[in-house]
């Protein structure tokens, strides 16, 4: 076996996982949260706070069947509004889940390990908030399986050269994906719990859902293969999603939406903001859930670098915009990118540079990637900021074209206001369920990272 | 070591043998492979890659299946975006061509990934002989500890070499915590 490099103390910040911990001591720690764990008052609090705010997807969604998609926003020339800016913010905040679990495993990086089941939990339901917004957004979402391409009796078939149909392939290539690679890595891990559950009813959910896996080395073997080839398969489905997002503006004509940045800058964009809302998430968790020894401050330190890392890319993204603007030398583009900045919606644009471009660079100082409080903080104005990012490039583009004559301004109104919060209180309350149901962290994985994992056979004698 | 176990007369699934270690067990896997027992396995509670070797495991089945999936989702997928866009619904704008290849690349990519993950997992949990709700190992008291703490290795009765007396004193030359008979 290879020997460890030995590195510098300042390269890292404290061990992947407290040494303090054994085979056994991990597996109780992570089982207990869902067997042992008393349901606390702020779970309940917390979940009936998500659960009401979940009712405005309810309303705001009964409202929009009724009186159908008049009720939004959205007339011409602003056609696309939050559909489009939350359907993209939610499907990138998804990137980060797929990054950790696939990308970071082809590459070996350990510390995934105890982040990475949070982290395809949350692209799970990001991606099924995301997936609402296109089949709302079709005015008629009962009809919205015309999308797919099957015999009708109309005879009719869906155009296979337009980006929003490669959306539904993606979009639902992605959800099954994700959703299959989830629960792969869920199997052990319910074998675990249906293991130590001391309840009847424990013991057959978790043995169902498990199928019976019995840790076999034969199966083992195929497991790993399978993990192996998903994640391969994953890594270039993840940045396939976000650049057929992004074709949906790329392909078209219209000013600032019809750059070739558009594909590799989105991609970034939805690491960048899939980073953030997983810190906004598995900061709180970690101190509620007592988890510091397994999500370690090194965790919190490596997840923020990639933040940094692709704020930068964003931060490059934007600068190589405003430079094709007055380099193109067409005048739409220019004028698109002059109205950006110093346009009715400047103010949009202006809170965009500072939460994207400003804010990260904080994130340089260690001090500030070792301190969860202000990362949470920087997490959040990064969630805010991505959101803000998805609202100018669809809305500032879109309402100033070509003709001044066709002008418009474009707000939202209530019900769009409510079904955007509606998909927040949908994804806080699965968060809320998925924690207290399965272990939020990948057991046998964490088993992998103690010392007494390595294999060391005794000498013969 | 009989001390320990209770005899069952008749329906022995096999011997179960304890570790403390995983390197004790890959140790113990390599020498019942070396004394030439077939039908027997490994329980782990996390996957040991050194028992591929140990154990002599090389199933690239999975592999296979998901390649030739993906190849299938590649040639589909094109084919249907072709079929449609040329055959089903013909549509001549400006006189650009039916078969326009690069659009039809982002369809043709989505179901080969579709379709060779899909296989990847269907195929590594049919071929596990998933799901099994009951399986004999579950027997054995202690065995709830493969998935949380402890190592161990079961020689099955089926395996031709197996001999209830013998094949006990080979298991307690490999030094094992404890070991338990297997009820079928």
């Amino acid at each position: 076996m290879a020997q460890p490099v030995e590195l510098p103390d300042s390269i890292h910040v404290g061990p992947v996982i407290d040494p303090g911990h054994s085979l056994a001591s991990v597996s109780d720690k992570v089982g207990g949260i869902v067997l042992k764990r008393r349901i606390t008052l702020g779970w309940v609090f917390g979940l009936l706070i998500s659960f009401a705010v979940l009712q405005n997807l309810m309303a705001g969604a009964t409202w929009l069947f009724i009186k159908g998609v008049g009720v939004w926003g959205i007339n011409i020339p602003v056609g696309w509004g939050f559909a489009i800016i939350n359907f993209v913010w939610w499907i990138g905040i998804g990137h980060a889940g797929t990054l950790i679990s696939a990308i970071l495993l082809l590459l070996n990086q350990s510390w995934r390990n105890a982040i990475n089941r949070f982290a395809e939990a949350m692209t799970l339901f990001a991606v099924m908030c995301a997936g609402m917004f296109p089949v709302l957004h079709t005015g008629r979402p009962w009809l919205a399986f015309w999308l797919l391409p099957y015999p009708n009796t109309m005879a009719l078939w869906p155009q296979m050269r337009s980006p929003l149909l490669w959306d539904v392939f993606a979009v639902s290539t992605y959800l099954t994906i994700s959703a299959v690679f989830w629960f792969v890595g869920l199997l052990p891990d319910l074998a675990t719990l249906r293991d130590s559950s001391k309840s009847r009813a424990g013991q057959l959910i978790y043995g169902a859902l498990s199928l019976g896996w019995r840790n076999s080395a034969r199966h083992w073997q195929r497991y790993e293969k399978a993990s192996l080839l998903l994640a391969g398969l994953a890594t270039p489905l993840v940045v396939s999603v976000h650049t057929v997002v992004s074709f949906d503006f790329a392909v078209s004509l219209i000013p600032g939406w019809h750059t070739t940045i558009f594909p590799p800058y989105f991609v970034a964009g939805a690491i960048y903001s899939g980073f953030g809302m997983v810190l906004t998430l598995m900061i709180p968790v970690r101190k509620f859930y007592g988890l510091d020894d397994i999500i370690t401050l090194r965790h919190l330190n490596n997840m923020a670098k990639v933040t940094l890392a692709t704020g930068l890319i964003v931060a490059y993204g934007y600068i190589l915009e405003a430079f094709f603007g007055y380099f193109s030398a067409d005048t739409y583009e220019r004028f698109m990118i002059w109205n950006r900045m110093f346009g009715p919606y400047a103010v949009f644009y202006w809170c965009l540079i500072l939460c994207n471009i400003i804010t990260p660079q904080f994130l340089w100082l260690k001090k500030v990637r070792t301190s969860p409080g202000k990362l949470w903080i920087i997490s959040i104005i990064v969630n805010i900021g991505m959101w803000l990012e998805r609202f100018v490039i669809v809305v500032t583009s879109l309402h100033r074209d070509f003709l001044p004559s066709s002008w418009g301004m474009y707000w939202p109104t209530i019900w769009d206001w409510a079904v955007y919060t509606g998909t927040l209180g949908l994804f806080m309350t699965l968060i809320f369920l998925f924690v207290r149901v399965l272990p939020m962290i990948t057991i046998f994985e964490l088993r992998m990272l103690l010392p007494g994992a390595e294999v060391k056979e005794p000498v013969a004698h | 070591m009989s001390g320990h176990t209770q005899h069952i007369e008749d329906g022995l699934y096999g011997l179960m043998a304890e570790f403390e270690t995983p390197g004790q067990l890959v140790a113990a896997a390599r020498k019942t492979r070396e004394a030439g027992f077939k039908n027997f396995d490994a329980y782990t509670p996390y996957p040991i890659h050194e028992l591929d070797d140990a154990m002599d495991l090389h199933d690239n089945r999975v592999a296979l299946f998901t390649l030739i999936a993906g190849i299938l989702g590649c040639i589909g997928g094109f084919s249907l975006a072709t079929w449609i866009s040329a055959v089903a619904w013909p549509l001549n704008i400006g006189g650009r061509p039916l078969i326009s290849v690069p659009m039809f690349i982002p369809v043709t990519f989505e179901c080969t990934i579709l379709l060779g993950g899909l296989t990847a997992a269907i195929s590594m949990i049919l071929m596990n002989g998933l799901p099994t709700p009951y399986h004999p190992v579950f027997n054995v008291e202690r065995f709830v500890n493969a998935s949380r703490s402890k190592f161990f290795l079961c020689i099955e009765s089926e395996d031709p070499k197996f001999d209830r007396a013998s094949t006990e004193g080979f298991l307690a030359s490999l030094n094992p915590e404890e070991i338990a008979e297997v009820a079928k």
